[in-house]
C-alpha cells in the first residue's frame, strides 16, 4: 500500500471516528456521569492522535493531543461533564474536521478553541470509580418463608437485570407434587449468568435483606475463549463429575441429553449450563462486534446489478425448462431459482443499513438550530434499527434536513407563546422509523402550531395554484405545500422559508418511489410520514397484458382485481366510473391511454390501485400474475415519460414497462374532477 | 392506583419525613404513632407495604411485625424496619419475626425511597 493510499484509509477512518466522537459527546451531554462514554471519547481521541501522527497529519495530531490532554481531566474524574464543556468539545471536534480538509488553516484558530477548552475544564468534580466488565455465575436459593416475609424473587431478578444482561434459569428440582405444595413456600432456586461492570458487592447488595439466611454463590465465569464446550461448563459448575463427562463424550451424542438420560444431571441444571454457554458466547460475540468488512459502495451496486441479471436469466431458464418438460432440466432450473432468490435476498440485506446512521446526524442539527433560534427543543428518535436500502438512506439525508428545519423554524412556537397556550415551554420533535409491509415509514412529528389551512389557501390562491372558489379538503390543501415555489413563512429566516425545499423534498421522495402523508391538527402539531419502498432494485410486481404488450404494476400499490363486465361498463354510462362496494372509483382504459389500435378482449379486467388516499382502476386485457421485477431505469431520452417508472426484462427476453402509479392515479383523479365539473 | 404505605413511628418528625418523601414519589401514606395503633390501622385497611420503627411504646416494632405476619392479609406484604446503625441483633430479630428488610437510621430520603422501591419491586 502506498503512502498516499494509506493516508486515504486514515482520512476515511478519521471521518468515521469524528462522526462517532460527535455521537459520543451528544450522548455524554445526556448522561454526564457515564464513565464508559467518557472512556469511549478518550479512546476515539487517542486513536485519532496516534494514526494522525503516523500518516503525517502533524498539526491535526498536535491539536488532538491538546484536546486529549484536556479530556484526560474528565476521564480521571477531576472535572465534571457540563453543557459548556460539551459545546466546546463539539467545536474542537469540528476544528479537527477542518484540519483534515485544510492542513494550513491558521494556528490561532486551533489555539483559541483549545483555550476555551482549558477554560471549560476549571471546576473540579468528585472522582468516580471505574471497573471492568465481568461475567458472573450467581446461584441462589431463598429461605422457604421468603415470600411470606415479603421478599419478592421477581423483584430480585429484576434488580439483577438492572445490573446488566442476564440469563436466568429457574431450578425446579425441589418442587414437590401439587398435593404437597405449600403455596407460600419458596421451593425454587435460580441460576443466573450476569455480565456487568458492577462488582461482587453490588450483586450482594441486591440480596441485602436475606443474604444471611439464604444460599448464595457468586462466582466469576472465565472468559469465553478458554472454554466453550458444554462438558467443561458442567464440570466447572460442579454439576457432573469429569469422568461422567468423558464417558458421555465417548458416545458421540449430544452430551447434555445423554447425561440427563443416565440420571446424572437434572434437566434444569442442563438448561442452566446451556444458558450459560449461550450467554458467554453472545457476550464474546458482542465484544467482537467489529468483525465487519469495509467494501466500496460501487462494488455493492455492481453486485446488485449482477444479481438482477441473474434473476432475469433465471426466469428465462425457468420458462425454457417449463416448455421442454424435461424432468432433469426442470429440477436444475428449480434449484437455480432457489439459489438465485437466496442470493437476491442476501445481496439486498447486505445493502440494508440501519437508519440510525441517518438519524444520528440530526441530533447535532437540532441542537444547533434550536440554539440559533433560541427555542428549547427535545429531539427524540425511535426505531433507529429499522433498515433501508443504502441508496434510499443516502438520498433521504437532504429531504429530512428540510423537514426537520421546517418543524423547528415554522412548527415549534417560541417558548413564551407555548406557555401562553398551556403547552410545555420545551418543544418536542420525534423522528421515527418503522416497517410496514414492503414499506418503511419514516415520520417526523412535532408538537408545534401545526399547518394553517387558511394561510395555505391564501398563499396557494395568490400563487395561482388554486382557484379562489375551489372546494378542497384539508388533506388536498396540505399537499399544495409541496408545489414548486410555495412558501407560507411570513418572513424569510436564515434557516428556511426561502420558498425552495418542500417541492424538492417531494421530488426526491417521488424519485425513490415513495410518498409523503401529512397530518396536522392546528395548535397541536404536525406529522409528516415518508413512506418508502424497502429497495429500489427489485420489486414484487403484478404482470398484466394490454393488447400485445405487457406491463408491470408494483404489487404494493394493487388493492384488488375485478372484472369489467359489459353491464358494469354500460352502467357507468361511459363516465369511466366504477362502483366498488358503493364507492365510486374512476378508471382509465390503458388501451386508450397508450393509443392501441387492437380490439379489446371480450372480458377485460380492472386492477384497482391506490396512491395515498386516492384510488383508480386500470383496465387491462389480462392479469397474468406475480412477477419478480428487476427494475431497469429508462434511458435519459425517455426521462420525461411520466407514465412509466422503468422497465423490466421478462423470462422470454421481451421488455415490460413498469407503470408509475402515482402519475396514473393523479391522471384518473383529474379526469374525475373534470367530469364532476362538466356534470 | 397509588400504593398505600403504612408508617409506624412514635416520632412525629420521622413520620413527617417519611410522609414527605413517599407522597412526593406518588405513594399514599397512612400514619400510626405506635405498634398497637399500627396493627389496628393495618387491620382496618390493608396496606401495600409497612415501614415501622423498632423502639415504640405500647407495642414494639418486632412484635408488630410478628402480629402482622399472623394475618393472612399480610403474607407477602413487604415490611421494612427502621433500625439504628450496626444493630445486627435487632436486624436478625426483625427478620426472624418476618420483616422483609430494614433501613438504618439516620437515612436520607433517597435511601428510603430506594428501599421502598426495592421491596415493592417497582
Amino acid at each position: 500500500m502506498s503512502r498516499h493510499e494509506a493516508a486515504e484509509v486514515f482520512v476515511q477512518e478519521a471521518k468515521d471516528l469524528l462522526e462517532r466522537l460527535e455521537q459520543l459527546l451528544l450522548d455524554l451531554e445526556g448522561e454526564p456521569e457515564d464513565v464508559q462514554l467518557v472512556d469511549a471519547v478518550f479512546r476515539a481521541l487517542h486513536t485519532l492522535k496516534g494514526s494522525g501522527a503516523m500518516f503525517g497529519f502533524d498539526r491535526l495530531a498536535d491539536f488532538v493531543h491538546g484536546f486529549e490532554t484536556a479530556f484526560d481531566q474528565v476521564r480521571k474524574g477531576k472535572v465534571a461533564v457540563t453543557r459548556d464543556l460539551i459545546a466546546v468539545s463539539l467545536d474542537s471536534r469540528d476544528h479537527i474536521r477542518r484540519l483534515m480538509d485544510d492542513e494550513d488553516c491558521p494556528d490561532a484558530d486551533g489555539d483559541a478553541v483549545l483555550a476555551r477548552l482549558q477554560a471549560a475544564i476549571a471546576a473540579p468534580a468528585p472522582p468516580t470509580a471505574t471497573s471492568r466488565r465481568q461475567t458472573w455465575r450467581i446461584r441462589f436459593h431463598l429461605p422457604a418463608n421468603a415470600m411470606v416475609t415479603g421478599v419478592n424473587p421477581l423483584a430480585l431478578l429484576d434488580e439483577l437485570r438492572d445490573l446488566g444482561p442476564c440469563t436466568v434459569v429457574a431450578q425446579t428440582d425441589a418442587l414437590p407434587t401439587l398435593e404437597l405444595l405449600a403455596p407460600l413456600d419458596c421451593c425454587l432456586s435460580w441460576d443466573v449468568v450476569l455480565t456487568t461492570e458492577h462488582g461482587r458487592s453490588d450483586i450482594e447488595q441486591v440480596f441485602i435483606f436475606v443474604i444471611d439466611e439464604m444460599d448464595l454463590e457468586i462466582e466469576a465465569v472465565p472468559p469465553a475463549e478458554e472454554r466453550w464446550r458444554l462438558g467443561d461448563i458442567l464440570v466447572e459448575r460442579n454439576d457432573v463429575a469429569q469422568v461422567a463427562v468423558e464417558e458421555a463424550a465417548a458416545a458421540q451424542e449430544p452430551i447434555g441429553s445423554l447425561l440427563v438420560q443416565a440420571g446424572r444431571l437434572s434437566p434444569d441444571k442442563l438448561a442452566a449450563a446451556l444458558g450459560e454457554q449461550q450467554h458467554v458466547r453472545a457476550e464474546a460475540q458482542a465484544s467482537r462486534a467489529s468483525a465487519t468488512v469495509r467494501v466500496p459502495a460501487d462494488r455493492l451496486d455492481d453486485l446488485m446489478n449482477r444479481v438482477a441479471e441473474l434473476v432475469i436469466a433465471q426466469s428465462k431458464l425457468e420458462q425454457i425448462a417449463g416448455e421442454s418438460r424435461d424432468p432433469e432440466l426442470n429440477s436444475v432450473a428449480e434449484e437455480i431459482a432457489r439459489i438465485a432468490l437466496g442470493l437476491r435476498d442476501t445481496t439486498m440485506s447486505v445493502r440494508m443499513q440501519p437508519i440510525s446512521a441517518l438519524f444520528g446526524r440530526y441530533r447535532r442539527l437540532v441542537r444547533d438550530l434550536s440554539e440559533g433560534l433560541n427555542k428549547e427543543i427535545e429531539f427524540v428518535t425511535f426505531g433507529e434499527e429499522t433498515e433501508l436500502d443504502k441508496t434510499v438512506i443516502e438520498r433521504l439525508g437532504e429531504p429530512l434536513i428540510h423537514l426537520i428545519r421546517n418543524a423547528i423554524d415554522h412548527g415549534i412556537e417560541p417558548a413564551s407563546e407555548r406557555l401562553e397556550l398551556g403547552k410545555p415551554a420545551r418543544g418536542r420533535i420525534a423522528l421515527s422509523g418503522r416497517h410496514s409491509g414492503a414499506e418503511v415509514i419514516i415520520s417526523i412529528q412535532d408538537d408545534g402550531r401545526g399547518l394553517d389551512p387558511d394561510a395555505i389557501r391564501a398563499r396557494a390562491e395568490s400563487r395561482g395554484l388554486l382557484a379562489p372558489d375551489a372546494a378542497v379538503t384539508d388533506a388536498e390543501l396540505f399537499q399544495l405545500i409541496f408545489a414548486p415555489g410555495f412558501s407560507t413563512a411570513e418572513r424569510v429566516t436564515s434557516l428556511s422559508g426561502r420558498g425552495v425545499g418542500m417541492d424538492v423534498v417531494k421530488r426526491t421522495i417521488d424519485e425513490l418511489r415513495g410518498r409523503i402523508d401529512l397530518e396536522s391538527v392546528r395548535g397541536r402539531g404536525a406529522l409528516m410520514s415518508l413512506r418508502l419502498p424497502l429497495t429500489l432494485a427489485i420489486i414484487d410486481g403484478l404482470l398484466v397484458r394490454v393488447g400485445q404488450s405487457r406491463y408491470v404494476i408494483p404489487l404494493a400499490a394493487v388493492e384488488e382485481c375485478v372484472e369489467l363486465s359489459r353491464e358494469r361498463e354500460v352502467a357507468s354510462q361511459n363516465r369511466s366510473f366504477l362502483n366498488i362496494r358503493n364507492s365510486l372509483v374512476p378508471y382509465l382504459k390503458l388501451r386508450e391511454l397508450f393509443g392501441m389500435q387492437t380490439p379489446p378482449d371480450p372480458y377485460q379486467k380492472i386492477v384497482v390501485v391506490s396512491a395515498g388516499e386516492q384510488r383508480v382502476g386500470l383496465v387491462v386485457d389480462e392479469v397474468i400474475g406475480d412477477h419478480q421485477t428487476v427494475i431497469k431505469t429508462l434511458s435519459p431520452l425517455h426521462a420525461d415519460v411520466s407514465a412509466f417508472s422503468g422497465a423490466t426484462i421478462l423470462g422470454d427476453g421481451s421488455v415490460a414497462l413498469i407503470l408509475e402509479i402515482s402519475h396514473l392515479v393523479a391522471e384518473g383523479q383529474q379526469d374525475d374532477a373534470a367530469l364532476r365539473r362538466a356534470s | 392506583m397509588s400504593k398505600v404505605v403504612l408508617t409506624v413511628d412514635d416520632s412525629a418528625s420521622v413520620r413527617q419525613l417519611i410522609r414527605m418523601t413517599l407522597v412526593g414519589a406518588g405513594y399514599q401514606v397512612v400514619e400510626a404513632g405506635d405498634g398497637r395503633e399500627g396493627l389496628a390501622k393495618a387491620q382496618a385497611s390493608p396496606a401495600d407495604a409497612v415501614i415501622t420503627d423498632i423502639n415504640m411504646p405500647n407495642m414494639n416494632g418486632i412484635d408488630l411485625v410478628a402480629a402482622l405476619r399472623k394475618l393472612s392479609a399480610y403474607h407477602g406484604v413487604p415490611i421494612v424496619c427502621l433500625t439504628t446503625e450496626s444493630d445486627d441483633e435487632v436486624k436478625q430479630a426483625a427478620r426472624a419475626a418476618g420483616a422483609s428488610g430494614w433501613i438504618t437510621k439516620p437515612f436520607r430520603p433517597e435511601q428510603l425511597l430506594a428501599v421502598v422501591k426495592k421491596v415493592l419491586g417497582a
